[in-house]
């Protein structure tokens, strides 16, 4: 029953979500993003989102949705509008310019030959 | 033990008696949460709901399997499918239909609500390792339903006027099946004495008035507490529409006794 229910989840998110974009009168929640940490003093991971009219009922959403395999240990919701987003224009400026910068990567230096002995 | 025996004597039978009635409660009520299934108000809360009911199925199921292993049964299935309407020990508030979605939040309320008490107490007193274990496991689960629950009181009684008027209609219909949440029989009192259930009446008063501040921060209004109580399902009295329930639950099983999952 258990794989059953999660069958039906990804089936009626793939009706679901192409129908609303087209409706006009858009009664549907707001879209929550749901971060999740893995285990005290991991950094928070991006585990989907949730439609909810509320910052507890996102939280309570994300639990229902995200929180049923031992995921972790804390959610974080964040109103999907409420991030800025970079574009596909801004990868070049932001993400190219890294390309040729190997020293940039611990690998880039070799380990003096005294470290090396110690392991 | 069937549902018109006399009161049970030995610890044994008090236990499987107080182990039945929280399970058929549980199951009974997981079955009517149950056909929510795909016909939630929206994905997410068609989830939450798929997940109550399973926590509430998976809780009767732990309690039916313990109860078999001490009456000698094959396993949980026994209690589940091939007993009688007037055998089930559930109380009729969970046997009701499902209504619309505010009937159903505001009888998951009352009972989580219920639940939490009870289990509170239960977790104290009950004497049996096993049962007492069992009893912690679902206790967190519990928290949650009644938090899901509680919250969505205060949103449908504080939103519109059609879901103020949704919620508060579900509450007064629900409200005379609420009294059985406080009836204690013979068969509680044996339990009692063996310490293996608790006087109900103990934590009335928080029931009461976890239920009058959520009504009242929800603006609704409280129905009144000394109203007609119904009574008598823990004995086997049920409302009509416990046989449909069970007629749909146990049809295939009873059909087909030896069909497996391939």
């Amino acid at each position: 029953m258990l794989l059953y229910s999660d069958f039906w989840l990804l089936f009626l998110r793939l009706q679901i979500i192409p129908m609303s974009k087209n409706s006009e009168n858009n009664t549907e929640w707001p879209l929550w993003e749901v971060f999740y940490q893995p285990k005290d003093g991991k950094p928070f991971e991006h585990a989907g989102s949730v439609h909810a009219p509320d910052a507890e009922m996102a939280l309570q959403n994300a639990r229902d949705t995200y929180a049923r395999r031992n995921e972790g240990i804390a959610f974080w919701v964040v109103p999907s509008e409420q991030i800025t987003a970079s574009t596909p224009e801004d990868q070049g400026p932001f993400f190219d310019p890294a390309n040729d910068k190997p020293y940039r990567h611990p690998q880039f230096y070799s380990v003096p030959r005294a470290v090396k002995k110690r392991k | 033990m069937s549902t018109f025996d006399t009161i049970p004597q030995t610890k044994q039978d008090a236990l499987v008696e107080i182990l039945l009635r929280l399970a058929d409660d549980r199951l009974i009520h997981g079955h009517r949460l149950s056909e929510w299934a795909g016909h939630g108000p929206e994905l997410e809360e068609d989830l939450a709901l798929a997940n109550v009911a399973l926590d509430m199925i998976g809780h009767a199921a732990s309690l039916y399997s313990y109860a078999a292993e001490l009456e000698g049964k094959k396993d949980e299935d026994y209690y589940a499918y091939f007993r009688d309407d007037t055998d089930f020990k559930n109380i009729a508030m969970v046997e009701l239909p499902k209504g619309d979605f505010a009937f159903t939040i505001a009888r998951q309320f009352l009972f989580s609500a219920y639940s939490y008490f009870l289990y509170q107490e239960l977790i104290k007193t009950v004497d049996d390792e096993q049962f007492n274990g069992m009893l912690q496991k679902h206790f967190k689960e519990i928290k949650y339903h009644l938090r899901h629950s509680r919250e969505w009181v205060l949103r449908l009684g504080d939103g519109t006027d059609e879901s103020h008027q949704r919620i508060q209609d579900a509450f007064d219909e629900i409200w005379m099946y609420t009294g059985e949440l406080f009836d204690m029989d013979d068969a509680d009192k044996s339990a009692v004495e063996k310490g293996l259930f608790v006087d109900v009446e103990s934590f009335k008063n928080d029931w009461k008035n976890l239920v009058n501040s959520t009504l009242e921060e929800a603006t609704l209004t409280v129905p009144d507490y000394d109203q007609y109580m119904y009574s008598g399902s823990r004995q086997g009295r049920h409302t009509e529409h416990l046989g449909h329930l069970l007629a749909q639950m146990q049809f295939l099983r009873r059909s087909y006794p030896d069909a497996e999952w391939k």
